[in-house]
């Protein structure tokens, strides 16, 4: 692979796939939150989603949170705490390995059934089936990539790849450089993951944003909305008897107060 | 004490002909989009049967209302927060659309578009899931209407436990009343504690609850954790929605769609004001069947001058103090006691309430068929079985029942000698508990039903509220408002206001 097209794929895409991204959905977020859902096609039809749905995102989470920690985490804090090269290779291969797996049954249960039953088929958007394609393909690239990673168990090409993104997020240029020589199927699992980076703000990955932890420290469980107490200005007050008055602040005008108990 | 206002719903089934007019007018407003064909936010069951969806009331199945701790304290049946949270990628208690029914319609248009054939075209059913057409409609919306199909599937009806339901099988005893469902806007509703996304809410000024459109993000919790399984997942939007309880029509004073177009009368809606503060302590009571009991023990008497001054104080409006006190609603569930509760074991502290029916026993005791006692017909030998009814509305306590149905009796036995024979027994009104005054009142409201006594409903003060002035030129109702009230925007930053009046010292 040429210099230049290397430097294109992984010097700057990352940066306009993750950009697209952020930016993305913060506009889809602010304008337009009634698209803002996970989709889900249970209600539609039961079948293999007990399985499929909790195996694959169970599995992918897994594997997010290695990627993220395991690329993104500085090399010498490794090093610092004492974890060896070797031994974080091999924690990879077996965690992602079983995290890979059944990401990867759960995603091609759920392939099938998005593609086989007619009730879903016909309710999905060209989008819901691509997004879906390419996550399996891309489990698939993932998975393969196991073959090349253990002829090499000593985690030198997974320093690469750690010098690499490290490179990327402290804005080193040529950080490129460091993955050139990588098999291409590493590469190719790179670009994928960088393209639906860049995709998810126009699917429905959105709704990883909005994964809902803090329903765990909600304090009780009931909630009332008032109006009362807000957005109301002190008319009488105003110099001007009848004109509006924009003390609240026009954002705030149509908010409420919520009150848990 | 805090003091908060519903407006709650009261249903006078001893009225209800099951014409369904409720639900059509009600769907043809509400639900006639992609997505929620199969929805009816007010829906009617012929009693005894499964319902709608299929066997809703059997919460060990669906895993709906609360659950009562060892500890005392109430959680989702559907299990503690994070429990909840374990099923959010597949939730093993979730309905299917089948529950409900496969939404579906006619190729009409084949009737006029066919060529020349053999036979006579036919305007086959078609699934609006699939667009392909149905060999055959196995369930609806409304399938076991006046008792339809045989006796040995509807008899799964969850409320036969304790009745020896074999009886009811025979034709010559067998029974049926009619169920119109809606939302109950609970005061402790299921569904709003069960989503994760905080997007359900109870409205403070009214009591209605609704989910924000903006905020559901699909994960479908609300509807496992209802036990009334009036919480409907949009397929095609990826959203909940449930009656909205025509709050649209409830700010400006006038009754709900199905309420307005009841031809029976049977709507009441009316104010009540209840104790905020003890919602969650009426609901964790140990025995279901006290539930009934701690439920009404909420509701605040509005002609107290105490609970006026403290609803002043919580910043309820006059009107609304004033229209609790001419409330149909506080009547019949409060004064009266002929208003129940549907399904209390729940522990939600439901909000549409029940007058149980009662004409089947009154023709059945005309014709000599039941046992009189002291002059009225005995309502525990009756056509209905007392604890069927009482399954259904006093978790299995039939005590209460048995003094709603004979105080509509004595209403009857009593108006009947002042209008027929002239003679006014106060003594039939005592046997009840009542006085003659009442029972002219009860017979007014509940047997006249004339439509100011229906619906006492005071406006939204809004004005109050929210400063309505920005709000006009606003895109009106609809899911993507235009401006939705604000004019500040992500993209050219805020908008400039030139129209504002300049900041000057008062003169």
């Amino acid at each position: 692979m040429s210099e230049f097209v290397n430097y294109l794929l992984f010097g700057w895409f990352p940066y306009l796939a993750v950009t697209v991204m952020i930016v993305g959905s913060i506009l889809r977020f602010d304008t337009n939150q009634y698209s803002w859902r996970s989709q889900s096609s249970q209600f539609l039809r039961r079948k293999q989603m007990m399985l499929g749905s909790n195996l694959f995102h169970l599995g992918i989470l897994v594997l997010l949170g290695g990627h993220l920690v395991g690329l993104l985490t500085p090399i010498e804090l490794f090093d610092y705490v004492g974890v060896s090269h070797e031994f974080k290779q091999l924690m990879a291969l077996i965690v992602g390995g079983i995290a890979g797996a059944a990401a990867f049954a759960g995603c091609t249960l759920l392939l099938h059934r998005r593609l086989s039953d007619p009730r879903i088929r016909r309710s999905s958007a060209t989008l819901d089936i691509a997004v879906l394609v390419l996550i399996w393909l891309q489990i698939l690239l993932g998975l393969s990539t196991t073959y090349w990673t253990i002829q090499h168990v000593d985690g030198r090409e997974m320093v690469n790849f750690m010098a690499w993104a490290n490179g990327l997020l402290t804005l080193q240029p040529g950080s490129a450089n460091f993955i050139i020589d990588t098999h291409i199927v590493y590469k190719l699992h790179i670009i994928l993951g960088l393209l639906l980076f860049l995709i998810t703000p126009f699917t429905r990955l959105v709704h990883v944003f909005s994964a809902p932890i803090w329903y765990l420290f909600r304090p009780g469980y009931q909630i009332v909305r008032t109006r009362r107490g807000k957005g109301v200005p002190p008319r009488a007050t105003e110099p001007f008897g009848g004109a509006p008055a924009y003390t609240a602040g026009p954002a705030t005008d149509r908010a409420f107060i919520e009150e848990v108990q | 004490m805090k003091i908060r206002a519903q407006i709650p719903m009261v249903l006078n089934l001893d009225k209800c002909i099951g014409c369904h007019t409720c639900s059509i007018t009600c769907k043809n407003v509400w639900t006639n989009r992609e997505g929620v064909e199969y929805a009816w936010f007010n829906n009617v069951e012929s009693k005894p049967g499964i319902g709608y969806p299929k066997d809703w009331e059997n919460q060990e199945r669906w895993n709906g209302g609360w659950h009562r701790r060892s500890n005392g304290r109430i959680e989702p049946k559907l299990g503690s927060k994070w429990r909840i949270l374990s099923k959010i990628f597949a939730n093993p208690s979730l309905p299917e659309i089948d529950d409900f029914y496969e939404p579906y319609t006619f190729d009409y248009e084949w009737l006029h578009k066919a060529p020349e054939l053999k036979a006579q075209p036919t305007a086959r059913p078609r699934s609006l899931l699939t667009g392909e057409n149905l060999k055959k409609i196995e369930w609806s919306g409304n399938w076991e209407d006046m008792l339809g199909g045989e006796f040995a599937k509807r008899s799964e009806d969850y409320n036969f436990t304790g009745v020896e339901k074999e009886i009811y099988g025979e034709f010559e005893k067998t029974f049926l009343m009619y169920l119109p469902r809606l939302c109950e806007h609970c005061l402790n509703p299921t569904c709003l504690a069960a989503c994760p996304s905080g997007a359900i809410y109870k409205r403070d000024e009214d009591g209605i609850v609704l989910i924000d459109q903006e905020k559901c993000r699909g994960w479908r919790m609300c509807v496992s954790a209802c036990p009334y399984k009036k919480i409907y997942y949009n397929w095609a939007s990826g959203k909940s929605e449930k009656c909205i309880f025509c709050y649209p029509r409830i700010e400006t004073g006038q009754p709900t769609v199905c309420s307005e177009t009841c031809v029976g009368r049977i709507r009441y809606l009316g104010v009540v004001l209840y104790d905020a503060d003890r919602v969650e302590e009426a609901a964790s009571v140990e025995d279901p069947k006290d539930l009934y009991p701690s439920q009404l023990s909420l509701f605040l008497d509005p002609n107290d001058p105490e609970v006026q001054k403290q609803a002043r104080i919580d910043g309820i409006p006059e009107a609304w103090i004033q229209a609790a006190q001419r409330s149909p609603v506080y009547k019949m569930a409060v004064e009266w006691k002929v208003a129940f509760p549907l399904h209390p074991e729940y522990r939600t502290l439901p909000m549409v309430w029940y007058v149980p029916p009662l004409s089947p026993i009154q023709s059945a005791a005309e014709a000599g068929k039941i046992s009189e006692r002291d002059g009225m017909p005995d309502v525990r030998s009756l056509r209905i079985p007392l604890k069927y009814l009482a399954n259904l509305l006093t978790a299995g306590d039939e005590a209460p029942i048995a003094v709603g149905l004979e105080r509509m009796l004595a209403m009857r036995a009593y108006m009947r000698g002042k209008r027929v024979h002239g003679v006014e027994d106060e003594s039939i009104a005592e046997r009840v508990g009542l006085t003659g005054a009442t029972i002219d009142e009860m017979y007014r409201i509940m047997a006249l039903a004339a439509y100011e006594d229906r619906y006492v409903i005071p406006t939204t003060h809004r004005e109050f509220e929210e400063d309505a002035y920005v709000l006009r030129g606003a895109g009106g109702f609809g899911f993507r408002e235009v401006t939705e009230g604000r004019t500040a925007s992500l993209f050219g930053g805020k908008k400039a206001q030139p129209g504002k009046p300049v900041k000057r010292e008062a003169m």
